[in-house]
């Protein structure tokens, strides 16, 4: 337990950024990947077009490259300055909506064609198909796989170490400094990148349950 | 039930007002396969016009065309005077004037049945809550489900998630509605419940083209009866001459196959 209780100053701000970093990046990538996932399937091709070439050419770039181009391409094009944790956001966010994208797009194959026509003819324009009637009944069917996106997202956030952000995954060369056996410090944070997971899976559970849709 | 109009002492050959769905020289190709060929077409306002035919005859696609669920290769179809948008909200516009009732019923399966009356006149005819919730209660108080109001779709049979598809269309005040094998999906004693609404509708004046296989309804409430084979209309007649003394061999044929059994 030591390990942990001596360094609770780096433990706790190191997991409060780590948490900052997934919830803001989840409910960006949640948005974005939203839109981008009803621009795959809008009537409108340059729509379709966009979206699909945002995710193929996003979701085959390694996360690493792109927090690269973020932490040390973005400040060149002297766009304004931002924290290292912004661009981490930014990162994540961007690429994290590419995988939430297609797991709506898998949602959107779950729900019956004939309801999408039913809104349509009660004369409901695309937007409000979608949002009205398509996405709550995609939700539903993917949020397995959705989580699975978040909780891989969770554990994404510990490359931002990588480019000076104080996080989970920075947490061994903070303490190295300090003398702690490396192994123990990281398998204290693998135990609370475990009781995190666990919280996900639980909210899981509760909304398979809250949304389970009888047909 | 209650009807707001008497029906008229013949409603077979009753007047009708001005054409208010007009098909012209509508043609559909799904690939090489030619779906409707030289579609004419004129239902006038208040008309009953049941579209029977063999199965693959284009009856269901020519339905669907008429609130372009499905779009058309040439031609041109008309609804009270416009020509149907092609996209957007003009057409979405029109949709919500023209009730579509679907074979697979395709009630909103994540809302309760009183949502799925209430969406359209609440989204898109604007109204307030309160008062879609009423008018909504009493629509269907009038198709027989108002106790299922609080339910979801999936908790009621095939023929009352049929009665609510039609509430739900005519909550938008529809202009025209489109049937399209409305009790093709039902078990043979809940047929009759949806029909039973189907003649009340035409016997208030709901102008209505309906794809069905019941040719009881066809005698009982259409003005008029299209056949369809092959994606052509072969003959329309009056109910009562179709049925007794059809024309063409084609139609004599299907009849033949119809009653025997």
């Amino acid at each position: 337990m030591d390990p942990l209780i001596n360094n609770l100053d780096i433990f706790v701000p190191a997991f409060r950024n780590t948490i900052i970093l997934f919830v803001v990046s989840g409910v960006a990538a949640l948005i974005l990947g939203t839109v981008v996932g009803g621009m795959r399937v809008s009537p409108v091709p340059i729509m379709r077009g966009v979206g699909t070439v945002y995710v193929n050419f996003i979701r085959n770039t390694p996360l690493t490259l792109l927090m690269f181009f973020f932490a040390f391409g973005y400040p060149k094009l002297e766009l304004g300055n931002l924290s290292y944790m912004t661009l981490a956001i930014i990162a994540l966010s961007l690429y994290t909506a590419t995988y939430v994208a297609e797991v709506i797009r898998s949602g959107f194959n779950t729900v019956p064609v004939g309801q999408a026509e039913a809104a349509r003819a009660i004369g409901l324009p695309f937007g409000q198909t979608m949002s009205l009637v398509i996405l709550p009944q995609a939700f539903r069917a993917v949020i397995p796989p959705l989580m699975s996106v978040f909780i891989a997202l969770l554990k994404n956030t510990t490359v931002a170490a990588g480019f000076s952000v104080f996080e989970a995954g920075a947490i061994r060369a903070y303490l190295s400094e300090r003398g702690e056996p490396a192994i123990v410090v990281l398998l204290w944070v693998a135990a609370i990148f475990v009781v995190l997971v666990t919280v996900l899976s639980l909210v899981q559970r509760r909304l398979e349950n809250k949304w389970r849709v009888a047909r | 039930m209650t009807s707001s109009f008497e029906t008229t002492s013949n409603p077979i050959h009753a007047a009708h007002g001005e054409p208010l769905v007009v098909l012209e020289n509508v043609e559909k190709h799904y690939g090489d396969f030619h779906a409707l060929k030289n579609i004419n077409m004129t239902v006038n306002k208040g008309e009953v016009v049941v579209v029977i035919g063999p199965s693959g005859s284009g009856k269901s696609t020519l339905c669907r065309t008429i609130n372009r669920l499905e779009t058309i290769t040439s031609g041109e179809i008309r609804i009270d005077g416009k020509a149907l948008p092609k996209e957007g909200k003009a057409l979405a516009a029109l949709r919500a004037d023209v009730g579509m009732v679907f074979q697979s019923f395709n009630l909103f399966a994540h809302k309760t049945i009183l949502e799925n009356v209430t969406l359209g006149p609440i989204k898109v005819r604007r109204r307030a809550k309160a008062e879609a919730e009423k008018d909504a209660r009493a629509l269907l108080e009038r198709v027989g489900v108002a106790v299922q109001a609080d339910k979801m779709p999936a908790q009621l049979s095939g023929g009352q998630q049929q009665r609510v598809a039609i509430a739900r269309s005519l909550a938008m005040k529809p202009k025209v509605m489109l049937f399209d094998e409305p009790t093709s999906a039902l078990d043979p004693e809940m047929i009759n419940e949806v029909l039973d609404v189907m003649v009340h509708l035409a016997a208030e004046g709901m102008t209505m083209i309906v794809v069905t296989h019941e040719m009881g309804f066809a005698r009982k409430a259409a003005d008029r009866v299209v056949f369809m084979a092959d994606g052509e209309i072969v003959e329309e007649a009056a109910p009562e001459e179709f049925f007794s003394n059809p024309k063409s061999d084609r139609a004599k044929d299907f009849l033949s196959k119809l009653l025997t059994h």
